[in-house]
């Protein structure tokens, strides 16, 4: 099961942001997917047309990779447009360490880009029909985020501040990144007494609905030596679909990232104690805490009291989502990219205000669509190879 | 599996439900399959049975979903006494009021003249037995 991929093989050297929040009138995704690409270039002094393999993902571009070969003017010798949701992106790292090993290709870029603030949701990603669930019309993927909260206080008894600590948790660190979102404190009493959504959750227990993209280049450990930037090494990347609608998820309190996360671990010959800073999709406040218990940060149903306290806030005991995550960053419909970027960032000691010292090992978590794709990847420095 | 499908598995799904019944899929070892397939999950064995559920089950988990405009309206999952979980409603009570571990029998409504019927839930008069409900 840990056999193919090996620790390190390759590295990412340019990473970036596009344009966040809310972005220029008119832009369409591809044209953030391309700025980005063009700022992760420069980041690793690379060109464009040393890109040969294209990984791409979008619920506003159903042919992404197509759609932004096309836009770039290049031809890669090996692509992939994998859509597993907001996970989608570690899933396309995956894909590109295995390519690049047996030479498929050399230099990928992975692309996001999204206007789902501009167009709104409900233009950026209309739900699929599904005859055994939208008549009952649930607020997906809010509700099926919901049932899971409210099953995980049932069984473990998990509080409603707890949840609520995630997203304070996230607004402290976004205060401390200049390009976040959100600009203001927040408090528990504030997130409990926002307007509610789907019991338990209140809109901000929900991400953010932003514009926004990135873009980072990965090639091989021989080829990254060399580069503009320190190489991030990709330690290990594990990938697990759990299933596809929230009333076909076995168990709504234990997540495919058991498995995700196993493989990453046993790939990266690391276990969690050993992770300096965290990454963790958070586009509901439920999911941290399942995410932390599922990889191994603490138990199955103490993730409530792991992040009560101020303990993954700044000067916590573990610090989660330094950007500010999807809560209070950016959340651009698909998160996972951006995750990957801090990732890399925190690595580099590149993170200002927020910077963990001594950041050698980061681990960024992806979730897709209703708790079903979950995908974990794990950066090293060059000390850690 | 060389025969034409003739029946869609959702289209013997409604048919079962315009005839009052909730129905759902058991595999030749009697493991029960929902939602309605083709070929059954993990073996790809393509004789599934259709059965007719007893329509008792127990709230598996709850929420109150809170459109602008409209009331409360409660989604559930509810986990069928025979062993498959599906989604619905509970009616007959505030949305709110609907507990996990709530024991619920199915009822079959109509809810628009165009659409297909659907299988929503109402509590039962007996007390939670081996789910057992935890105060909230």
């Amino acid at each position: 099961m840990t056999t193919g991929l090996r620790r390190g093989s390759v590295a990412v050297v340019g990473a970036a942001e596009s344009d966040l929040g809310q972005v220029a009138p008119g832009m369409s995704p591809i044209d953030l997917m391309a700025q980005a690409t063009a700022r992760a270039l420069d980041d690793c002094g690379l060109r464009l047309t040393d890109v040969d393999g294209l990984f791409s993902a979008s619920a506003q571009a159903r042919f992404a990779p197509m759609m932004l070969a096309e836009y770039l003017g290049i031809q890669p010798r090996y692509y992939d447009g994998t859509q597993v949701g907001g996970s989608s992106f570690m899933s396309h790292l995956a894909h590109a360490q295995a390519a690049i090993e047996h030479g498929l290709c050399e230099v990928a870029l992975i692309a996001y880009g999204s206007t789902q603030r501009s167009v709104s949701r409900a233009a950026a990603s209309p739900p699929d029909f599904n005859p055994y669930e939208t008549p009952f019309r649930p607020l997906l993927p809010t509700t099926a985020y919901a049932l899971a909260a409210a099953r995980h206080m049932h069984e473990f008894g998990t509080t409603r501040e707890q949840l609520a600590e995630v997203a304070v948790s996230a607004r402290e660190w976004a205060l401390m990144n200049p390009v976040a979102w959100e600009k203001e404190p927040l408090t528990i009493d504030e997130v409990l007494s926002s307007r509610p959504l789907s019991d338990p959750l209140t809109v901000r227990d929900c991400c953010l609905v932003s514009d926004g993209g990135g873009a980072v280049i990965v090639t091989s450990a021989a080829r990254a030596k060399d580069l503009r930037r320190p190489p991030v090494y990709v330690l290990g990347v594990g990938e697990a679909i759990g299933h596809g609608s929230i009333s076909n998820m076995p168990d709504l309190t234990t997540t495919a990232a058991v498995h995700s996360g196993g493989v990453a671990f046993a790939r990266a010959k690391l276990k969690p104690g050993e992770i300096d800073v965290v990454s963790l999709y958070d586009a509901f406040t439920i999911l941290p805490i399942l995410l932390l218990e599922d990889l191994g940060f603490c138990a199955k149903g103490e993730g409530g009291a792991f992040v009560a306290d101020g303990r993954i806030a700044p000067g916590g005991v573990l610090p989660v989502n330094t950007n500010g995550g999807g809560l209070s960053y950016c959340h651009p419909g698909m998160y996972g990219l951006l995750s990957m970027i801090e990732s890399i960032r925190q690595v580099r000691g590149e993170c200002a205000e927020r910077q963990i010292a001594g950041c050698e090992i980061a681990l960024s978590h992806g979730n897709g669509a209703v708790l079903s794709s979950q995908c974990t990847a794990i950066f090293g420095a060059g000390s850690t190879v | 599996m060389t025969a034409t499908i003739k029946t869609s598995p959702n289209s013997a799904y409604v048919e079962a439900l315009r005839a009052g019944h909730l129905a759902y899929q058991v595999t030749s070892d009697g493991r029960p399959v929902f939602f309605p397939r083709v070929i059954a999950p993990g073996s790809g064995e393509g004789d599934l049975e259709w059965r007719v559920s007893g329509g008792v089950g127990t709230v598996y988990s709850t929420s109150v979903v809170h459109r602008r405009n409209e009331p409360p309206l409660n989604v559930v999952l509810v986990d069928l006494d025979e062993g498959f979980r599906m989604m619905s409603r509970v009616e007959g009570l505030a949305a709110a009021s609907v507990t996990i571990g709530m024991r619920v029998k199915v009822r079959i409504v109509q809810d628009t003249l165009e659409g297909d019927p659907l299988p929503v839930f109402e509590p039962m008069a007996e007390t939670p037995a081996k789910h057992g409900a935890r105060p909230s």
